[in-house]
């Protein structure tokens, strides 16, 4: 099955990247965007019986490598 | 002493590590490359460099502090063999949990490459013990992502214990960083991460010497 993992920084966790894009939105004549943050999506292919041990193998991934826990969030998705 | 330098795919301060240890300690250190799984039994200090170990990929320092010489590095630490890593070794010490906290994105976006003025916060570490506390060393930077951050607890712990080893002071925080933190040390006190390099700073070529206490500091401990 295919899965799509995206991580993104904590609320309350400094994006500077996020608040450049937003600058350049304002910019670019969209005044009315708040809170942009910005972040990265990873998408594979497991192996796995079911939707569970699926879920389970990558929860592990994201908390051993994927995400760092201390400033990221993550969130799973299987298709 | 016996040092060791541990190099990945990506790095590019092995060598100016390796001649500064080299230098100092009269020896040079074994260069020990990453799919290594062991390390030399008898070794008093092990050094992660600078540089930018799998391009930065995914987070810095994330994919070396999974790399197989990891868990001989882990191993080391627990024994009491002494750990430094400097600029994308401190990335990747952290990554590997080795030090807490996390190090973020430059806070202006900037690769900064420039000269830090930093105070000694603790001077009873084993990369300190030659400076006075509160002396004033200048130091090179050059990162991206040296914006230290930790949570609240940890943040609180790390200045209770000392174990804050540097902070940029005169106004020279390159990065952003919380509470001004350039390195700090872990509770058993022998893993020391910062993210400016003291092994530019120690010859008359550099322009200035200020860092070579740290590396006689290394020695006599």
């Amino acid at each position: 099955m295919k899965a799509r993992i995206t991580i993104t920084l904590k609320n309350g966790v400094l994006d500077p990247q996020g608040k450049a894009i937003e600058g350049a939105l304002h910019a670019l004549g969209f005044a009315e965007v708040a809170n942009v943050r910005q972040g990265k999506l990873i998408e594979l292919d497991i192996p796995a019986a079911d939707d569970a041990a699926a879920r389970n193998q990558l929860k592990d991934m994201c908390e051993k490598l994927l995400a760092n826990t201390v400033i990221e969030n993550y969130n799973i998705e299987i298709r | 002493m016996k040092s060791a330098v541990i190099v990945f795919p990506g790095i590019n301060r092995d060598r100016d590590m390796a001649m500064a240890l080299a230098r100092f300690t009269g020896r040079a250190p074994q260069m020990v490359w990453q799919t290594e799984t062991e390390l030399a039994p008898d070794l008093d200090l092990v050094v992660l460099p600078g540089g930018f170990s799998y391009g930065d990929y995914l987070r810095c320092g994330a994919i070396a502090a999974r790399a197989p010489v990891m868990a001989a590095v882990r191993d080391a630490a627990r024994r009491g063999v002494k750990v430094l890593g400097v600029c994308n070794g401190f990335q990747i010490l952290i990554e590997a949990g080795l030090l807490p906290g996390a190090l973020m994105r430059n806070a202006s976006l900037h690769f900064v490459c420039r000269r830090v003025h930093l105070r000694v916060e603790n001077n009873e570490t084993f990369l300190t013990r030659k400076l006075g506390r509160g002396d004033i060393v200048q130091a090179p930077v050059a990162h991206g992502d040296g914006n230290y951050f930790a949570e609240p607890a940890t943040l609180r712990a790390l200045e209770d214990e000392g174990r804050v080893v540097f902070r940029y002071v005169d106004g020279t925080n390159p990065n952003g960083s919380i509470n001004d933190i350039a390195g700090i040390i872990n509770r058993d006190g022998n893993v020391i991460g910062l993210m400016p390099h003291p092994e530019n700073m120690i010859e008359g070529l550099h322009g200035r010497t200020d860092c070579a206490p740290l590396f006689e500091s290394l020695v006599s401990a």
